[in-house]
């Protein structure tokens, strides 16, 4: 083998050449949610272990979360929970052979967007009623 | 389904190879089946602790003791620690092998990504069981 030469074959362009799509932008944002769920759970740890270490702490822990920087964030965690979960279901329909079409595709893509709005808003408004 | 599978006649790999199915990583598809395991369980889990979580909103230390301790809610929380870890343990291990070629920086990525989740799990089980444990309902 000598030295490498550079083949002259069409090389896949870099991913801001391509127009976005809906599945294109839902994929992205799986992968994204599913990165900020994985840093996100530490808050849970935090509150559950601030529980088990007594009052003082867990009144910090539930100011916290209390506060309207709490209530945003825990906003923003609901809505990417939910969208992780809708999008992690459409991949299960997908593992199974079904929904491969382009009609289906961006059908479930939009839904992972507009179902995970839904559910978010659905989960503030009857947590703010019920309890 | 359309049978994909190789076609065993012409196949080059050792009956052996094949009978394990254990490919040329050794591996199998543990992880990815793990993967599926895991989202398949964080579905009723999750919808679970979304409810649990906002009937915790705004509670007291007692309401909050009183509301995790309950058997039932315990156990979930316990269920959903173990498949959530477990799941964005396998899933971060994905993104991490496709984005950190170097391979000095991979293995310690990859051994953050274990240690990172295995803290969050044992933080919020002994929590839970801490809580729990003990606590008799009268």
């Amino acid at each position: 083998m000598a030295e490498a030469k550079v083949a002259p074959r069409p090389l896949s362009p870099h991913l801001q050449i391509y127009r976005w799509s809906w599945t294109m932008a839902m994929s992205v944002a799986h992968r994204i949610t599913g990165l900020a769920l994985y840093g996100g759970i530490v808050l849970f740890a935090i509150w559950l272990v601030a529980l088990a270490s007594g009052p003082s702490a867990f009144d910090t822990a539930q100011g916290f979360f209390g506060s309207p920087l709490g209530y945003l964030i825990l906003f923003g965690y609901t809505w990417i929970l939910m969208h992780h979960m809708l999008g992690g279901v459409r991949h299960l329909v997908w593992d199974f052979g079904y929904g491969m079409e382009a009609a289906q595709r961006i059908n479930m893509a939009r839904f992972t967007l507009i179902g995970s709005i839904a559910l978010t808003l659905a989960i503030w408004v009857v947590a703010f009623l019920a309890f | 389904m359309a049978d994909n599978r190789a076609d065993t006649r012409v196949s080059m790999r050792t009956p052996l190879a094949r009978v394990k199915g254990l490919g040329a990583a050794g591996h199998g598809v543990e992880h990815w089946w793990i993967h599926r395991v895991t989202a398949v369980s964080n579905v009723p889990l999750i919808i679970a602790f979304v409810i649990i979580v906002a009937a915790l909103a705004g509670s007291s230390y007692q309401d909050a003791i009183a509301i995790i301790s309950h058997p039932l809610i315990a156990i979930i929380l316990i269920l959903a620690v173990i498949s959530v870890t477990n799941h964005m343990r396998l899933g971060m291990q994905i993104v991490i092998e496709d984005y950190v070629h170097d391979k000095g920086y991979k293995i310690a990525a990859l051994i953050a990504n274990n240690f990172y989740a295995v803290i969050v799990a044992v933080a919020c089980l002994y929590a839970i069981l801490k809580v729990s444990l003990g606590r008799i309902l009268v």
